[in-house]
């Protein structure tokens, strides 16, 4: 432990680093999700076009996806955020979609035959109605970054995965550990903040 | 009043309206029958525009709706549908205050009205104000809805099948409140539904569909005498002829001045039910309990 102790701030500033990487990405992901999801869930061209196109980029492995976009993005901190914000995009737009249509016909029928502006029908009922599908797909979408942002490391992005990257590299089985157990403990943390949204 | 004009709606697939005429007075109520997708629906969302017509002219309270902003005028307009389309997510109080809250009502005026209209609908406020639409019976839930489409007091209502998903033993109870508060209001009602009982019970006119056609427009008692052919004939059932009967009551017919033994019968009684107990009992004649009898003949002369 006696390694720990001395290095207090830099693992400190790796966990600061790996929270602001799925803060960021998630943030950036929702960004394109939320306004695609609630256009394809009224357009079925679209609405395939993206389910289909998210199904893919979802399925691609998290390392493959990172050095796919090296050539395209370079390396650090901004590559890192667009290849994991790309790996969330699918699924929040995906529980977007699929909270959008889980809204009763009849429930949009009422808001439109009582005087609802279709921006008004999107914020006062579709939204709020698609609002625990939607939380549930960014439990799935926050538990994917935190684990996927460790591998970040390997394209120069920072966060916690440098830890058990330099550790594996120099045998420096502390440092593995401390880098792996602080991953599981963000990943739990956040997870279990998540849950109690989703009951509230 | 509604007024439809020569209104036509194709939809791709098929039969949608041809060249509707309809119109329904000021504080009455017009029930539009019809087998199942022969354009009921869309006739009445053809009103409040949720479709917009292909040709024709609709006209509500003398205002050219198709000249008005839409969204406008569906405030104006009370609609209730099958499923009673309760936001899930708000409780019965602010599921009632949608429109008054669209139309900008202050709280205090929006809950008083809130309270008043649920009470209309037979829902003690204090009770029922503050659940949760998923806590209420599917009667309760289509009382909501009808108070939702009373709160901002509009003179003309939309009823599409508006107690399809109620319990056939409460059903009746709720079509004659609904029936007596529409007709106190004074509103001008189109209501859609394919039961031929309840378009007699509510409508003050029937209007009979087929593909998109309007085939007979008549008082119930009218169209029932009178079906314009085959196809209406054979819509209003074999029973129609009881059905009518239904529709007069004793003190609507002549009396024999004679009383005959037997238990007596109020004067509010149809016909229906004083055939019914003059072929149960056995006899020509009954005795009426505000003095008289009734004879099958004068049952028989009301056609
Ligand atoms: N939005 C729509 N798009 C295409 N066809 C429709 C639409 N709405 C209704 N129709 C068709 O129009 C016909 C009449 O439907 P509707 O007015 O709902 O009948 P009803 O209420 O009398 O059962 C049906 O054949 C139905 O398939
Ligand atoms: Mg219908």
């Amino acid at each position: 432990m006696r390694w720990t102790w001395r290095n207090l701030d830099s693992i400190g500033a790796a966990l600061g680093e790996h929270v602001l990487l799925v803060g960021a990405a998630l943030l950036l992901a929702a960004a394109v999700a939320l306004p695609l999801g609630v256009l394809a869930a009224r357009r079925p061209v679209l609405r395939a076009a993206a389910m289909g196109g998210s199904a893919v980029l979802y399925s691609v492995p998290t390392l493959a996806l990172f050095a796919l976009l090296v050539p395209l993005l370079g390396l650090g901190f901004r590559a890192a955020l667009l290849a994991l914000a790309s790996y969330a995009m699918p699924v929040l737009l995906r529980a977007v979609v699929t909270g959008l249509e889980g809204v009763a016909p009849a429930v949009r029928d009422a808001a439109d035959g009582m005087g609802l502006t279709p921006r008004q029908k999107l914020w006062q009922v579709e939204l709020p109605l698609a609002l625990p599908s939607m939380l549930a797909g960014l439990r799935v979408a926050v538990a994917t970054l935190v684990s996927a942002a460790t591998v970040a490391a390997y394209i120069g992005g920072g966060g916690l995965g440098v830890l058990i990257l330099t550790g594996l590299d120099q045998g420096h089985t502390e440092k593995i550990l401390v880098g792996a157990t602080l991953v599981c403990a963000l990943a739990l943390a956040a997870d279990t903040a998540l849950r109690r949204m989703q009951r509230a | 009043m509604i007024e439809l004009r020569g209104i036509t709606k194709a939809w791709p697939g098929g039969a949608g309206v041809q060249a509707l005429d309809l119109s329904v007075p000021e504080g009455e109520c017009c029930a539009l029958i019809g087998p199942s997708g022969c354009g009921k629906t869309t006739t009445l969302r053809l009103v409040n525009r949720l479709v917009e017509p292909d040709a024709g002219s609709i006209r509500i309270t003398g205002q050219d709706a198709l000249a008005q902003d839409p969204v406008q005028l569906r405030r104006g307009i009370g609609y209730v549908i099958q499923e009673g389309g309760l936001f899930p997510h708000r409780r019965v109080g602010a599921n009632v205050a949608v429109v008054p809250a669209l139309l900008g009502w202050d709280a205090a005026r929006t809950r008083a009205r809130v309270e008043e209209v649920l009470a209309l609908v037979g829902l003690d406020p204090a009770q029922y104000r503050d659940r949760w639409p998923h806590q209420l019976s599917g009667g309760e839930r289509q009382r909501v809805g009808v108070a939702r489409a009373l709160a901002a007091d509009p003179p003309v209502l939309l009823l599409d099948e508006p107690f399809g998903a109620v319990d056939p033993l409460r059903r009746a109870q709720l079509q004659q409140e609904v029936l007596a508060l529409l007709k106190r209001l004074r509103k001008t009602v189109l209501l859609v539904t394919h039961d031929v009982q309840e378009a007699v019970l509510l409508g003050d006119s029937l209007a009979l569909m087929r593909a998109g056609r309007l085939v007979q427009h008549a008082a119930p008692a009218e169209m029932l005498a009178r079906p314009a052919d085959g196809f209406v004939a054979d819509f209003l059932g074999a029973d129609r002829a009881l059905t009518r009967l239904g529709l007069f009551r004793i003190s609507d017919v002549p009396r024999e001045a004679a009383s005959v033994p037997g238990e007596a019968l109020p004067e509010a009684t149809t016909l229906r039910d004083a055939l019914s107990a003059m072929l149960e009992r056995g006899v020509t004649a009954l005795p009426v309990a505000e003095g008289g009898s009734l004879t099958l003949e004068a049952v028989l002369a009301s056609r």
